[in-house]
């Protein structure tokens, strides 16, 4: 049986802005399944934010998807209507944002934020709505959780903020959740114990989980396959293991050689340079060859596909193409 | 759900490569190159806050025109002398209530007197009440507030509670009460509408300031020993300047209005000086025989505070702090 | 919450001492004596001595005010020169009709400006919106008093649909609400607008989004609670400020309010009756910033449950 839950093809977003058409998200295949924990990386600006916002369809003018299909299951979301979207949102396909801090609301009870989800997607009483509430709290690891119900967002740390996004994000069972930098707003501490928390209910709830982050530790501890974002395009893709063991792309490289390791002592921490590009005026050919020690003269001109090396790892980038390496031009 | 306006420009071009085949590798295809990003960095020019302000009539039309309506106004009424067909106290009975007409554009008010003529000069009430108790009050305001903001303690918190006390006083009210004991007229105006305004401004500056003061550019120049009045004037200052160019084109045309009610009222401009509040109180009682001598002040007030307020809400999304950012 | 209360309150008191004082010394700086006035010249010198005399108003400034201050407690506020009535008995009998006034006026003011404002923020940069702020600018931009009276000309006067001035009937307050509301809806509606345009760019509001809600209740639940902290405020000094009598609306109309009271007491010089009633008039504007202040803090929880 196929177990895919998510199947993201060609998916093109682009924002209409009056400089001109940006290209946030250019042609993405991503694929998860059931119970995988899938990392999305890139540095901020690549667009790994706005694949999710496209899954989601909470794309805010003037964003819009342009191309592609997007399959939860055996439905393709960008054919719903905002009608049918909702049902998805929340239900099916739930998602955590990076500002704990000002992701509720501030007018409104905890409880209140997290039962308004039960009762837009389930037909329950009130009363039931706040027991299942409750009960969520409680396996979220909110101490005192009926107290806490009456609490308002701004009476709660950052970590228990993020708590509650997250038990507000389970507490209809999706199938899929999308974390999009879920602690990067936190101390390192928290940190952990929030990751933990997302591997806990996914284990529990066999919930799929699309991790987007631009720290390769958050990757290494939580995800199963993983995604390498640059400039609104797939640079890498494989396993886990396969990515830490055998990076190929050059940017892949680079962004595992900038992490500080404590096992080594250096001088000088390694650095991509440059920035990354502006959307809006790409160089030709491969979009990474500006930051590229391994450019070539290819590189200027043509812009390399996405290269199955085997294993289900793939590469875009000419040095994983055979016919190019070995033509001896 | 939230605005939609369609914007067509064409996508980026790539050039992907061919899947199959070895024959479009192009010659020298492997030698190792150092590609430099292009130095086009796109850094928004440098505005200061007057280049800001007329940077907003290259885009916006319509306060372009606000704009170009006010000038109009403040050319016409400079100029009434040169403009106005008649002299606007010359009364000629014979002319009561005259209708439009070729040598009278407006008609004639119940003495006879030329409305055109009559608005051109009055429109100089309006337009001195709408631009002079607002400097005035601005910049009492301004110095009160950066005085308040910087100096501190005290004289901060003498100066705000008179402030508090100003603030809770209306204009109009003010004006009523200076109006019976120095009499009606055009300084009661003036005197009312400039010691109730700068309340405002002067709360606003202080805060201002004191955001400022924790900024690290001025705790630079205290440190190497700048005087306090200088560090004022060449750095708060100009950094309050947006937040006051918002507030005068807030204050200005309320003043207008204000100028005219009191007016209306029999508190503001006395005859023979004459004011659109003060026409259209006289001429009241004409309206079904003759409509256009108290449309036409009416509207030549309208027409001013609307395009005061047009101008201030462009002036406003462009020059206020709070909305920068977005 | 209700230490920030009684604090604002008790910050109150000395700037409501403060108004009284000004006024009472911007009224009796003036020379010549106002018993003169009350009485006109036939009454011969030694009856006006006697009658200042006997009325206190040659004591020295200061106790004069702390005569006035003292009688304002104990609820009077003096006596009219030309009315012959205590200041008092004549506000009490205007006032109900300024609050009538002031409730249907307001009534017109929200009943017009938050529909307008949230439509405005929902529809924003098309030609609605943009035909809304048009209208609302223009109701910003009204001299209340010409519009009055075009009203008045126009519904009144030529179609005879209604009573062109008093105030005795519902029918009365009909158009003087129009006019007031439709000025006051401009500034509600821009506030709303803008309030809850920059209330939906909030990261709470793309978690409601993201939480399924349809768009609708992410707007009326979630975005209008927010944005209508700022407008609940703007909403209750506005009605302070009509409260306090709205001078040129009552004028034209004809309406026996305060605004009416104080514009007759200028024009007949009736000092005290003019002082009483400005007095008057500021603290109901005091009060109702003070209450909007209160209202603001138990909207927003970050305060309330402090």
């Amino acid at each position: 049986m196929d177990d895919t839950i998510l199947k993201i093809r060609g998916l093109k977003t682009q924002f209409f802005t009056s400089k001109g058409v940006v290209p946030a998200v250019d042609g993405v295949d991503v694929t998860v399944r059931a119970g995988e924990a899938v990392g999305l990386v890139g540095e901020s600006g690549c667009g790994k934010s706005m694949t999710a916002m496209s899954v989601m369809q909470l794309l805010q003018h003037p964003g819009r998807v342009v191309e592609g299909e997007i399959w939860l299951k055996d439905r393709n979301l960008l054919k719903l209507s905002k009608r049918e979207m909702c049902d998805v949102r929340g239900n099916e396909i739930s998602m955590i944002f990076q500002e704990p801090m000002t992701s509720l609301n501030p007018v409104f009870t905890i409880g209140r934020q997290v039962m308004e989800a039960v009762r837009q997607h389930q037909d329950v009483s009130k009363e039931e709505a706040k027991e299942i509430a409750i009960d969520i709290f409680r396996r979220i690891g909110i101490p005192e959780p009926e107290k806490r119900f009456y609490s308002y967002p701004h009476q709660l740390s950052g970590g228990l903020r993020q708590r509650v996004m997250i038990g507000m994000a389970m507490v209809c069972n999706p199938s899929l959740m999308i974390c999009d930098e879920p602690t990067t707003a936190l101390d390192v501490t928290i940190e952990a114990q929030i990751l933990y928390l997302i591997k806990e209910m996914q284990k529990e709830k066999g919930t799929a989980v699309v991790m987007i982050t631009h720290n390769l530790g958050v990757v290494a501890e939580s995800c199963d396959y993983v995604y390498v974002m640059y400039a609104g395009k797939i640079m890498e893709e494989a396993s886990v293991y396969e990515i830490f063991e055998h990076p190929t792309h050059p940017y892949t490289f680079g962004l595992l050689n900038s992490i500080p390791k404590t096992t080594e002592v250096k001088d000088h921490l390694f650095t991509i340079r440059g920035l990354v590009p502006n959307l809006l005026s790409l160089p030709k050919g491969c979009r990474f060859c500006t930051r590229c020690d391994k450019a070539m003269q290819i590189c200027t001109e043509y812009e390399p596909d996405l290269y199955d090396i085997g294993g289900g790892h793939k590469v875009r980038c000419f040095l994983a193409n055979k016919e190019v390496m070995e033509s001896g031009k | 759900m939230f605005g939609k306006r369609k914007l067509a420009a064409p996508a980026v071009t790539t050039n992907p490569a061919p899947a199959e085949g070895i024959d479009w590798i192009p010659e020298g295809a492997l030698t190792p190159i150092h590609v430099e990003e292009s130095a086009e960095a796109e850094i928004a020019p440098y505005q200061n806050t007057w280049e800001k302000f007329w940077s907003i009539f290259k885009h916006n039309k319509v306060a372009l025109v606000s704009l170009i309506i006010i000038i109009l106004y403040i050319v016409i009424c400079v100029g009434a002398p040169l403009f106005a067909p008649y002299d606007p106290v010359e009364t000629n009975l014979a002319n009561g209530l005259a209708l439009p007409s070729k040598e009278h554009l407006l008609g004639c008010d119940k003495l006879g007197r030329d409305v055109l003529s009559r608005m051109i000069y009055g429109g100089r009430i309006s337009l001195m009440i709408g631009l002079f108790p607002t400097l005035v009050s601005m910049t009492l305001g301004a110095v009160l507030g950066i005085t308040a903001g910087f100096v501190g303690g005290k004289v901060d918190q003498i100066i705000m509670r008179i402030a508090d006390i100003c603030m809770a006083f209306p204009s109009l009210l003010l004006a009523m009460v200076v109006s019976y004991t120095i009499g009606p007229g055009f300084l009661t105006i003036f005197l009312a509408l400039s010691f109730v305004n700068w309340a405002g401004t002067a709360r606003v500056v202080r805060s201002e300031v004191l955001s400022l003061r924790e900024k690290e550019y001025v705790e630079a120049a205290t440190s190497i020993g700048v005087k306090k009045w200088v560090i004022m004037l060449r750095h708060i200052l100009p950094n309050c300047m947006p937040t006051l160019i918002v507030m005068l084109t807030n204050h200005i045309p309320g003043n207008i209005l204000t100028e005219s009610s009191l007016s209306f009222l029999g508190i503001g401009a006395q005859p023979p000086m004459t004011s659109w509040g003060l026409m259209v109180y006289q001429t009241k009682s004409y309206l079904d025989r003759n409509p256009t001598i108290t449309l036409a002040p009416g509207i030549a007030i309208l027409i001013l505070v609307v395009a005061f307020n047009f101008l201030g809400d462009a002036v406003r999304d462009k020059l206020d702090p709070r909305l920068q950012e977005q | 919450m209700v230490k920030y209360i009684v604090n604002r309150i008790l910050v109150t008191i000395p700037i409501i001492i403060a108004i009284i004082l000004i006024v009472f010394l911007l009224l009796q700086v003036l020379p010549g004596n106002p018993i003169q006035v009350m009485m006109k010249e036939k009454v011969n010198q030694a009856v006006i001595d006697r009658v200042t005399e006997q009325m206190g108003l040659n004591d020295p400034l200061m106790v004069r005010f702390g005569r006035y201050l003292w009688g304002m407690l104990h609820g009077d506020l003096g006596h009219s020169y030309k009315l012959k009535r205590p200041v008092t008995q004549l506000i009490m009998t205007a006032f109900p009709n300024t609050v009538k006034l002031a409730i249907t006026s307001a009534l017109v003011a929200w009943i017009i400006g938050i529909p307008t404002g949230i439509i405005s923020a929902i529809k924003k940069d098309t030609l609605l919106d943009r035909t809304l702020m048009g209208f609302s600018l223009v109701g910003i931009s009204l001299p209340v008093f010409w519009a009055a009276m075009l009203l008045q000309y126009i519904l009144g006067y030529k179609l005879k649909l209604l009573p062109i001035s008093g105030y005795s009937t519902i029918r009365h307050m009909i158009m003087p609400a129009i006019v007031l509301g439709w000025a006051s809806s401009g500034s509600i509606a821009r506030l709303t607008r803008s309030s809850l345009l920059g209330v939906m760019k909030n990261d709470y509001i793309r978690t409601a989004r993201a939480k399924g809600l349809v768009e609708s209740a992410v707007v009326l639940r979630h975005g209008l609670k927010n944005s209508m902290i700022p407008v609940v405020t703007m909403m209750a000094m506005q009605f302070a400020s009509l409260l306090s009598g709205a001078v040129i609306t009552e004028s034209v109309f004809g309406i026996g309010g305060i605004g009416q009271l104080m514009v007759s007491a200028i024009s007949q010089r009736d000092m005290p009756l003019l002082q009483s009633s400005v007095v008057f008039s500021t603290m109901i504007i005091i009060i109702g910033n003070l209450v909007a202040d209160i209202l603001y803090s138990f909207l927003d929880p970050k305060i309330r449950t402090q």
